[in-house]
């Protein structure tokens, strides 16, 4: 029985495709960068949105996404790059203005998000270089008299017979030749750049020198510095506070009344800190005063008890169930988190009578636009964004609500000063907009060979999406598809024949929004774990009984194999070290990991090695998916070790890095990643691999000390010894 | 005159052994010398001798004991708390906060106890308490003892802890009088009577309990 | 006013002495490759040299450094910021890069007081900067690459 009600991330990506008319290719160039290329240069060639090139032979790249560490500076430039056959070492990057030519192709408003970058630009990327390309062969065609099949490109080079000329004397030639309706494309066996190991990354060296601009580094001149006292839940409101104590602070400039909160500028971050300290803002937290921990998950249970909205109902899982060979019931609890990036947030607003001018680092370019011109009444064209490098974002600066770019313009507006609004790190951690705390609860029947026959479901959880502007493709009937993302879809349980998937939504004043890997980020915890469960249950090897479960999955299997054998998984291991595996599907690649750990006396986890197998597809850039997943695996590993936010009395009982922790360099693991070779389409890298960390990690604890894990955070272990 | 001879041997024999029996009975009375399990040398508090089968001397002695050993066990509850003992750890790795555990951040002794590389103590701890939530405590000599002598209070019981402060090898002191004056003068031990979860004596009091100690015997606690 | 020595320059800030390090070089120096992780000495991002030292400027009171040199990124000598930013560079060690300053200048220290770390001392000088995108793998393997070009170079 086909259940109803569900979609992947995929159907979704492709049903927000229908909605928004499909693909777009953007030949045009921006009104801004177009004026601004003739006030300040002579010859620049712009055959589209995407590429600028200079008669100095400069190649500048706009990039339509935003670089938060995952890498698009270097991969979407290869791809312009590989088609254009221009000199690497000449190329430039830079973040595209917000306009509506640099539009994601799928989601019809710029952003960058969904670990979709790669795949949605690979043919319009491609097309833009390759449309150069063949203008500057015309132009030298022309030059020489020549056919265009008489010519080839090189490094920045067009050669025919003996003659050759640089890129950068073809500029104006080039700039007056109509663009083609369509061009070919290389064939990937001469691919240069693409696919290939010795590419390395185009920010490093500013990144490595300090030279690197973050949203945090803006300084514009005249400049006030801006903190805002804020609560991280709805509904409250600000009692009383102390400006005079304020403004007696040296450096203190301002207090102002804003939508969040209390703003405090001044002339400094020093100054503004000291100036909301003597504030002493109290808030009455409302409803939220309520919010403790301990009650959210009773609350939890409770729901779960009742019941939900049916996202699958189909024959009669409590029957099967009550017939079935093996029996497994099993909850998961995950709780609140933050992303905390290591840049904290931070907007820098300019605003003018005729224009908004915003300096941050956001991937909600449009949504952000459209925010300041509802607040200031401007029109959207009249809203610049100068997008800088993301310290970090992991959905923290991915906020269709525009959180703290509103803030900024609010105080922009309210007090006609140039304003650097920056959060502390107690503001990020406080901050809300947090990966929602989430309860799965299973009941499952296995056949005589293990494979699941009956599957009931509840699940509880906020919704990320209601609200936002992906609501109408995200739910449905009711059900957040994020909050049981990959779960109705696995592979598995889409042909058991008796299920029942429900899910209850409670809506908490907690404000929550996106985390890396958003649904998956919790669903592949429970799925794996429980998919561990049953495997033990009938008694079957964990790798074993997976290859069972995918066996129509081919890629799926394909990671699961290659993880097994590159860990050599089943060889005997010291007495207490464990390994365990997890293997799923997410944002369009396959992803297995095999986890090898211990735990120690006093309870605390050792992780020895991690090995990784990816199936993305084509790997555009193989290190920098090597990359991505080492940082995901250890993103991961932290959380499930140690995060959580907690609430006490409506407070969030977190504040910084030591009652927040992060996992330090002495407690990561050796990784070794291996990528399956493939000319499928590119997947996602971003939020391939977070998810499966964490069941990973768990899996192999149950193989080292028998004690199965099914809360996170671990901290640590209660093995009964010590 | 050969009786007469017989008669002085015989006298001055008497004589030798009165005395000698009068010495040694004077060794008994002395409280036992201390003894401890290497081989260095022991610190041995004042005598005071008291003349053999005075029952009144030896209550006297015993209440001297156990007033030392009472004292001691007070100022072990100063010892053993967290504002000494997270720099006195059995390890590599400070202790921190009031349930002592390890100092995050992989913070290490380092041969001189001033710590590692990027990660030394004075990197973090300014030469001033600093004022914020969970910013750290701080003093122009914040270290650890050396790594060739540690200094180690966490696990000790009483009577190990004791014996350690008589055995000169672990205090690197020549007379106990040091260990009073570094308990009394020290400018880091007095800092650490006056930041977050006080010990539970008074600076004052804890020199106090460490002298009386001394003064009455430095007695070693039973356990 | 106070006197400070920054990357061998001499400047004169009108700032109060208990202003951090950290804001005195980032607000008033404009040098920012000195970055705000957390404020409260846990992540190393603000990791700057004070005569040597690798000290957190975002506690470490200005005060603290008059009569001092204060290194910075911006500033560090040749003889650590050519191997360590050729190892980082080769191994490809930045992600997001928000912290990777931080790392390069307690990586300095390691560099300057050991010709020859192993993986421990890279655990006895590293696991006081933080790294949210996980490129420890990377900062362990550049550690080990800068160490063996520094000695090469001497």
């Amino acid at each position: 029985m086909k259940p109803s009600g569900s979609i992947s991330r995929r159907q979704f990506i492709r049903s927000t495709a229908l909605t928004t008319g499909g693909l777009i290719i953007a030949f045009h160039v921006p009104a801004g960068i177009r004026k601004a290329a003739a006030l300040t240069e002579t010859s620049l060639f712009m055959p589209n949105a995407f590429l600028r090139i200079g008669a100095d032979d400069s190649v500048k790249v706009l990039l339509s996404h935003c670089e938060m560490g995952q890498g698009i500076w270097t991969s979407l430039s290869m791809l312009i790059a590989e088609e254009l056959d221009a000199d690497w070492h000449k190329l430039q990057v830079e973040h595209a203005p917000a306009d509506t030519a640099y539009y994601h192709t799928i989601y019809a408003t710029q952003r960058t998000g969904g670990s979709s970058s790669l795949y949605s630009e690979f043919d319009r990327y491609r097309k833009a270089g390759a449309t150069a390309r063949h203008l500057l062969v015309q132009a030298a065609a022309n030059r020489w008299k020549v056919n265009s099949n008489e010519c080839r490109t090189e490094n920045g080079y067009v050669i025919s017979g003996d003659k050759n000329v640089r890129y950068g004397e073809l500029v104006q030639e080039a700039s007056a030749l109509p663009a083609p309706a369509d061009v070919p494309l290389k064939d990937p066996a001469s691919w240069k750049i693409i696919g290939k190991e010795k590419i390395k990354k185009l920010d490093s060296p500013e990144k490595i020198n300090g030279k690197a601009v973050f949203g945090m580094d803006v300084h514009i001149p005249g400049m006030l510095t801006a903190m805002v006292s804020r609560v991280p839940v709805s509904g409250a409101r600000v009692i009383r506070y102390n400006e005079a104590a304020a403004m007696a602070v040296p450096g203190v400039r301002q207090v102002v009344k804003i939508p969040t909160g209390i703003a405090v500028l001044a002339d400094d971050f020093w100054a503004a800190k000291k100036g909301r300290e003597a504030l002493k803002v109290q808030w009455d937290l409302g409803e939220a005063s309520h919010l403790n921990s301990d009650s959210l998950l009773t609350e939890l249970k409770a729901r779960a008890d009742k019941g939900g909205t049916a996202a699958t109902n189909a024959g009669n899982p409590d029957e099967t169930f009550s017939k079935s060979k093996y029996k497994l019931e099993a909850e998961y609890y995950q709780p609140f988190l933050a992303q905390a990036p290591m840049e904290p947030l931070n907007c820098t607003v300019q605003l003018s009578a005729d224009k908004c001018e915003i300096w941050t680092g956001t991937q909600t370019q449009t949504d952000d636009q459209r925010a300041a011109a509802q607040i200031t009444g401007l029109p959207i064209n009249k809203v610049f964004i100068t997008t800088c490098f993301l310290g970090g974002s992991f959905g923290r600066r991915n906020i269709t609500r525009s959180d703290f770019v509103r803030e900024a313009v609010e105080i922009a507006k309210a007090t006609g000063k140039v304003v650097k609004t920056v959060w502390t790190r107690e503001d990020d951690i406080q901050g809300g907009m947090y990966r929602p705390a989430f309860l799965h609860r299973f009941k499952v029947g296995l056949d005589a060979s293990g494979m699941p026959v009956s599957w009931k479901q509840i699940s509880v959880g906020q919704s990320v999406m209601t609200g936002g502007p992906f609501e109408k493709v995200a739910v449905i009937n009711g059900v957040d598809m994020f909050s049981i993302e990959g779960m109705q879809t696995a592979p598995f349980v889409k042909k058991i024949k008796d299920q029942k998937i429900e899910l209850n939504t409670p809506t908490w004043p907690v404000l929550i929004d996106n985390w890396r890997a958003v649904g998956l980020s919790h669903t592949i915890f429970a799925m794996e774990s429980l998919i561990d469960e049953m495997a033990y249950a009938v008694k079957k090897d964990p790798v074993a009984y997976r290859r069972m479960l995918y066996k129509d999955v081919p890629r799926l299997l394909g990671v699961l194999n290659l993880a097994a054998e590159k860990s050599n998984w089943g060889s005997p291991l010291p007495k207490g070290r464990g390994r365990g595996i997890a293997a799923y599907e997410a944002v369009a690649s396959y992803v297995a990991l095999v986890a090898e750990v211990s735990v120690l006396k006093d309870g605390s986890v050792k992780v020895h090695k991690v090995t990784c197998a990816v199936d993305c597809g084509l790997a555009i850039h193989p290190d920098g998916v090597v990359a991505q997943m080492e940082g995901s695996i250890g993103y991961g590993l932290s959380t499930a070790l140690y995060s959580e936010i907690t609430f006490k009395n409506g407070q969030v009982q977190q504040k910084n890095f030591y009652n927040y922790p992060i996992l330090r360099i002495h407690e990561m693991p050796e990784v070794n990643t291996f990528i399956v070779p493939s000319n499928e389409k590119p997947g996602g890298i971003g939020e391939a691999s977070v998810g499966q960390m964490m069941p990973a990690l768990t899996n192999a604890i149950f193989a080292a000390t028998g004690k199965r894990i099914r809360n996170l955070p671990i901290k640590k272990v209660n093995t009964g010894t010590a | 005159m050969k009786n007469f001879h017989f008669t002085l041997f015989h006298h001055t024999w008497k004589v030798i052994v009165c005395i000698v029996l009068a010495i040694a009975s004077v060794n008994l009375m002395l409280p036992a010398r201390p003894t401890n399990t290497n081989r260095s040398s022991a610190i041995a508090p004042p005598a005071t001798i008291m003349p053999k089968n005075n029952p009144a001397a030896d209550d006297n002695e015993k209440k001297r004991e156990q007033e030392s050993k009472a004292a001691f066990a007070e100022a072990y509850t100063v010892f053993m708390h967290p504002r000494c003992m997270n720099c006195h750890p059995s390890g590599d790795v400070p202790l921190q906060g009031d349930d002592s555990h390890q100092h995050t951040q992989g913070v290490k002794r380092g041969p001189d106890g001033k710590g590692l590389y990027a990660l030394k103590c004075s990197n973090c701890h300014q030469s001033v308490d600093l004022e914020g939530e969970h910013l750290p405590p701080g003093h122009p000599n914040w270290h650890l003892p050396t790594a060739a002598r540690p200094m180690i209070f966490q696990g000790k019981s009483p009577r190990q802890l004791a014996m350690s402060f008589k055995d000169s090898t672990f205090t690197g002191f020549r007379s106990i009088d040091q260990l009073v004056e570094h308990v009394e003068h020290d400018k880091l031990v007095i800092h650490s009577f006056t930041y977050g979860t006080r010990p539970p004596l008074t600076h004052e009091d804890f020199v106090a309990k460490v002298k009386e100690w001394i003064d009455k015997g430095a007695a070693l606690p039973d356990k | 006013m106070i006197q400070l020595t920054v990357n061998g320059k001499q400047y004169e800030v009108d700032v109060l002495p208990d202003m951090p390090i950290l804001w005195v070089i980032r607000d008033k120096l404009k040098l920012t490759g000195t970055k705000f992780g957390c404020g409260a000495a846990q992540c190393g991002a603000c990791t700057v040299h004070l005569d040597g030292q690798g000290i957190r400027s975002c506690i470490s009171p200005v005060s603290r450094a008059v009569g001092k040199e204060i290194v910075t990124i911006e500033g560090l000598q040749p003889s650590l910021s050519k191997p360590l930013m050729e190892a980082w560079t080769e191994i490809d060690v930045p992600q997001c890069g928000y912290c990777q300053t931080g790392q390069i200048m307690a990586a300095a220290i390691l560099l300057r007081e050991n010709n020859d770390p192993s993986d421990q001392d890279i655990d006895n000088a590293m696991s006081g900067n933080i790294c949210r995108c996980g490129t420890y793998q990377r900062i362990r393997k550049a550690i080990h690459l800068a160490a063996e070009l520094k000695r090469s170079a001497t």
